[in-house]
Parts: structure tokens; sequence; C-alpha cells
């Protein structure tokens, strides 16, 4: 960067001098404008599919299978009710578990580890760092055969605590590449105060850097929900009546009968609803979090 | 596997030991610095390793779930079997295209998205709430709603649009099966790398920038000469994660075409499950399992080489 910056500090003109900072690109102007019209387009091209998902959640069967679209139409509540009229609920609560408990272990195992890797490196920090996220570069269909066998054999096909242990594996490498990343810009006089204190491990993880790491540990936890909410692979095959998972719900309304549109629309908004709320709610965590542990 | 990786890896730790303990530590200070990362590592070695040695061991035998009886070791047989597949280098050959294809695109798109993002302009909080919508969406869900409500040939909303404009309907999913899960590819990821160039466009020091325009740089001139090295790291990042994720596609193939017509629009991942869980073929599947985790691994020591490569310059 050194070469694009001329560093002739007295040959710089300050911004009161003869030539105001020029501003094109800061939407002031046509151009600026034209900009901003075209973020638009693209902005409600990206949000379209959504918006029509959720507008044919609201129609009936025969509005929502339409050729020309319907456009104007008497919302209903009917497709949703038939959702969970349906047993969605059984789906749900198996989403939730499979999610927060798989988030929490992974928390509790990731916020140790990452500690480990970044505030006290061990000997071959970066190789013990390489490892987990070669993990991430296993194709799961690899291991799915081995998987199916062993959760056979052990009786725990179709149960949610199979989920639980697989998406814990799953998110681990991320959630100790971001933590890690997270524990790093910590500086290091607050750990020698709390050594001086006397305090342990335990006590200066709980008292002094959980607290300072908050933030990124929202950021990890979110990215963790939306990966385990969103899985389907597993789901797919090593659920079938009892521990299947959201996902499985959607899948579901496709019935011999055939495709109820309008049904179909309703499941899915309702399946993608917590994590698009939380990823609204959180997108500058997001955003923070997705770069800390991709640069760090 | 000794890599560039590893020997930067290495050079690092060796660095960082020796400045942080001019002694030796011994052996039980290394161990109780050791010991927090222990329950992870195990977890993962246990969860992640020995189901893959497992498939190894599958993979030199002839296991069909359908025929119990018939077990027995064929050495490489599988392997042999498998570049003899047409329909295995058909799915190979879709995975690189759904992989490069969609990272390619996702991340051109994403850096002229985050671009224009990165300006003050009225509703730029709502706007980028709409562009990063399918990041989030589930993925069943944006596959469902591409494969119904988008492509469906009598009442899609892309025939509906391309009618207006005169053009008759066309069966997406049917006539173009890759292209179809392409483009839903690239709307799911499209805002994932966006949002990682956003971060990298927000991390730029402001002064350089101003400093640039005083000079009286243009436009092109300063995206080129700082943005774009400013953005390199988080570019490079934000292809290989989005490639290790894409490359491991189900969802869309499985639910838009089946990996149809015929096997047409299969990737690795789809094509084994096929194996496995249609077939019961379990050694062949087992035996793909392999050849894809070899692969995977040629393809990311070059890809990491690349990137750290250029992480040794910026250090």
């Amino acid at each position: 960067m050194t070469t694009t910056t001329p560093d002739a500090p007295a040959a710089r003109p300050t911004p009161q001098s003869h030539r105001p900072a020029p501003r094109p690109d800061r939407g002031s102007g046509l151009g600026g404008g034209l900009l901003t019209a075209l973020t638009w387009v693209v902005a409600i091209g990206f949000f379209f599919p959504v918006l029509w998902m959720a507008l044919t959640a609201f129609k009936q069967e025969n509005e929502a299978a339409s050729n020309p679209p319907t456009w104007f139409f008497q919302p209903t509540l009917d497709q949703f009710r038939a959702v969970i009229d349906g047993g969605a609920g059984v789906f749900f609560a198996n989403s939730l578990i499979a999610t927060g408990l798989s988030t929490l272990l992974v928390i509790a195992f990731a916020v140790p580890a990452s500690y480990a890797l970044a505030i006290r490196p061990v000997k071959k920090t970066q190789d013990v760092l390489f490892f987990f996220m070669s993990t991430k570069m296993l194709p799961v269909v690899a291991v799915i055969v081995p998987i199916y066998v062993i959760a056979g054999r052990l009786h725990v096909l179709d149960t949610v605590w199979t989920l639980v242990v697989l998406y814990t594996a799953m998110n681990l490498p991320i959630a100790i590449w971001m933590m890690r990343s997270f524990f790093q810009e910590i500086p290091g006089e607050v750990l020698e105060a709390a050594s001086v204190d006397g305090a342990g491990l335990m006590r200066t993880l709980r008292s002094v850097l959980i607290p300072m790491v908050a933030p990124g540990l929202a950021a990890t936890a979110l990215i963790c929900v939306i990966f385990a909410w969103n899985e389907f692979f597993f789901a797919l095959n090593l659920t079938a009546a009892r521990a299947a998972t959201v996902p499985i719900l959607i899948t579901s309304t496709m019935t011999s009968e055939g495709l109820f549109l309008a049904r179909l629309s309703a499941a899915s908004l309702l399946a993608s609803l917590p994590v698009l709320i939380a990823g609204w709610v959180a997108q500058k965590q997001l955003v923070r979090g997705l770069s800390m542990g991709a640069i760090k | 596997m000794t890599t560039v990786v590893e020997r930067h890896h290495r050079k690092e730790a060796e660095r960082r030991s020796k400045a942080d303990s001019p002694q030796a530590m011994d052996r039980a200070e290394a161990w109780r610095r050791r010991a927090p990362l222990l329950p992870a590592l195990i977890f993962t070695i246990i969860v992640t390793q020995v189901p893959f040695l497992v498939t190894i061991w599958y993979s030199l035998r002839s296991e069909n779930l359908l025929r119990p009886g018939e077990d027995r070791f064929v050495g490489l047989g599988n392997y042999a079997d498998l570049f003899a597949d047409s329909t295995f280098r058909q799915a190979a050959l879709n995975s690189v295209i759904f992989t490069l294809g969609c990272v390619l695109v996702a991340m051109l798109l994403g850096i002229g998205i985050a671009l224009l993002l990165d300006r003050k302009f009225l509703g730029q909080g709502l706007a980028r709430t709409l562009l990063i919508t399918p990041f989030l969406i589930m993925p069943v869900a944006g596959a469902m709603i591409w494969s119904v409500s988008m492509f469906n040939p009598t009442y899609g909303m892309v025939n509906w649009v391309i009618g207006l404009v005169g053009i008759d309907a066309v069966n997406w999913t049917a006539t173009f099966p890759v292209l179809s899960i392409l483009i839903a590819l690239v709307w799911q990821w499209t805002p994932f790398t966006m949002l990682l160039v956003l971060a990298g466009l927000q991390a730029q020091p402001k002064d350089v920038l101003e400093a640039a325009q005083m000079d009286g740089a243009g436009w092109g001139r300063t995206f080129v000469s700082i943005t774009l090295p400013q953005l390199r790291r988080y570019i490079e990042l934000g292809v290989l994660l989005g490639a290790i994720y894409v490359v491991n596609t189900f969802d869309q193939i499985y639910l838009m075409t089946a990996g149809g017509p015929g096997t047409a629009s299969a990737n690795l991942p789809f094509y084994i499950y096929q194996r496995a869980f249609l077939g019961f073929d379990i050694g062949q599947a087992a035996a793909m399992g392999v050849v894809v985790v070899i692969a995977t691994i040629i393809v990311a020591t070059f890809a990491l080489r690349l990137i750290f490569r250029s992480f040794e310059q910026k250090d």
C-alpha cells in the first residue's frame, strides 16, 4: 500500500485549501442517484423470491398456482393452520433441541480450546488449528455410511441425540476459528492482571474473558445456530418419524397427492423465520463475526 | 504431507514460543496449557476421524446391504470400478462446475453489491437487510422456492417474466438442470461473499482513501490500487469458505432435480448418496467417498498454499 500513497506530506493540501475533497460516489448528484437506484433494483431482485414465498403462504392453493400470477388476494392463515395442525410442533421441538444443545456444546468445547490456542499457545498451535479446519474439508458424504451403520449398532438412529453430536462436530471448527480471533484481540495486560490477582483458569475465563468477548461469542453462536437449524443431509439420512427436524417438515409437504404450493410456502416461511429474524436483528455481529473469523 | 502451510505454521509456532518463554516449559506446565484444548480435540477426532477410517475399511470390501451374505474383501476393486464408471466422471465434472461456477459468480456479484452498499444513501440499512436474506433462508426452503415458485413450467415467476417480453415458457429444471441449480446456489451464496467483502470495505483505513482522493486519484485508480489489495484476504477467504460449503452441496440437487434428468445434474455428494442409500452399495459409495476426500485434500492444499502465501507477504 505504501507504493500507492506517496509520502510527501508537505505537498498534500489540507481539506480547507484550494481543492475540497471530491466525493463523487457518496450518493449525491445524478451518478449517485443512479447507483442508489441500481442498488435498490438489485436488493429487491435478491429479495423477491423470499417475498413471493411469503405472499404465497397467505394464499389459497388455487391462487398460489395460477398463471398469470395472483398479485391481489384475500390473505388467509389457512395454510399456516394446516401446517401446524399437521404436527409441525414435533419437527420444531426436534430442531430446537438439536440446534440449542449442539450450539451450547460447541461453545463449551470451543471457548477453552480457542482460549488455549489464542492466549496460551501450545506447541504446534497452527497445526492444531489446521487440523480442526481440515475436518471441515472432509466431505460429509464420505462419512455418512459408517455413521449410519455405527448409529444403527448403538441403537441411536432416529434420535435427536445423534444429531446433537454430529452438529457439534460440524460447527466446532468454525467456532474455534472465530473464537480464537476474538480472544486474540484481548490485550495481554488484562490476563497478567488477572493472574497477579491469583485468579485460576475458570475464574479468569468466567469473570474476565467471557464478558470481553461476549459480542464475538454471540456472533459465533449465531453462525452455529444458522448452520445447525438449516442442516438437511444428516437429518434426512439419520432420522425418520420421531427425530425429524424442520427441513424434513418442508419436504414432507410434498405428498403423494401432489404438491401444495401455498402450504409448502407456509412451511418454508415458518421454518426460515427463526434464523431470519435472528440474522436480521444481529446483522452487525454477523458481519463482524464472519470477517473476524476469516481474517485473523 | 509437508506443505508450505505447515512449514509456515511451524515457523509461526516456533517464533511465538520463543517470544513467550525464553526457557523451555516444563512438562506439567505444557500439559496445563494444553488441557483446555483436549476436550475439543478428542471429541473431533472421535466423531470425524473414526467414521472416516471405517469408510476406508468399507471401500476395500464388497458390501451390499441387500445381499448381506456376500461381504468379502476386494482390495482396490471398488476403486477400479469407479474409474470405469462414466456417471462418476459426470458427477465429478458437475461438482467442479457447481463449485467453481457458484463461487466465482457469487464472488463477482458480492464485490459489486458490496461496493454499491458501501455508500451513504437513503434506506441503506434496509437494502442491506434485503440483500442478506437469501443467506438466512433455510437452503431446503430456498431450493423449494426456486424449483417450484420460480422455475415451475406452468406457473413459475421466471417463465411469467420472460413471457412478458415474448419468450416461450421453458421447463427450466428439466431442460437446463445444471444452470437452474447454479442460479439457486449463486442466489444463496452471494449474500455471504457480499457480507465478507463489505466487512473488508468497512475495515479500510479512511485516511488512506481521503489522502488518495486529495492526491487526485480517480475512483477507478483508488479501487485498483488501494481497495482491491485491501480486499484480497477477504476475497480469498470468501472463496475458500464458500468452496468448502458449496462442494458439499446436496439440498438443492436433491430437491430441485434429484440429480436428473437421468444423472445429468448429480454431483459427487448426491451420487454417493444415491449409491449408498438407494443402491445400498456400501463398498462403492465408500470408495467414492475416499476418492472425494483425497481430491479435496489435494485441491485444498493448493488453495491454502496460495492463500497463506499472500498472508506471509502481508505479515
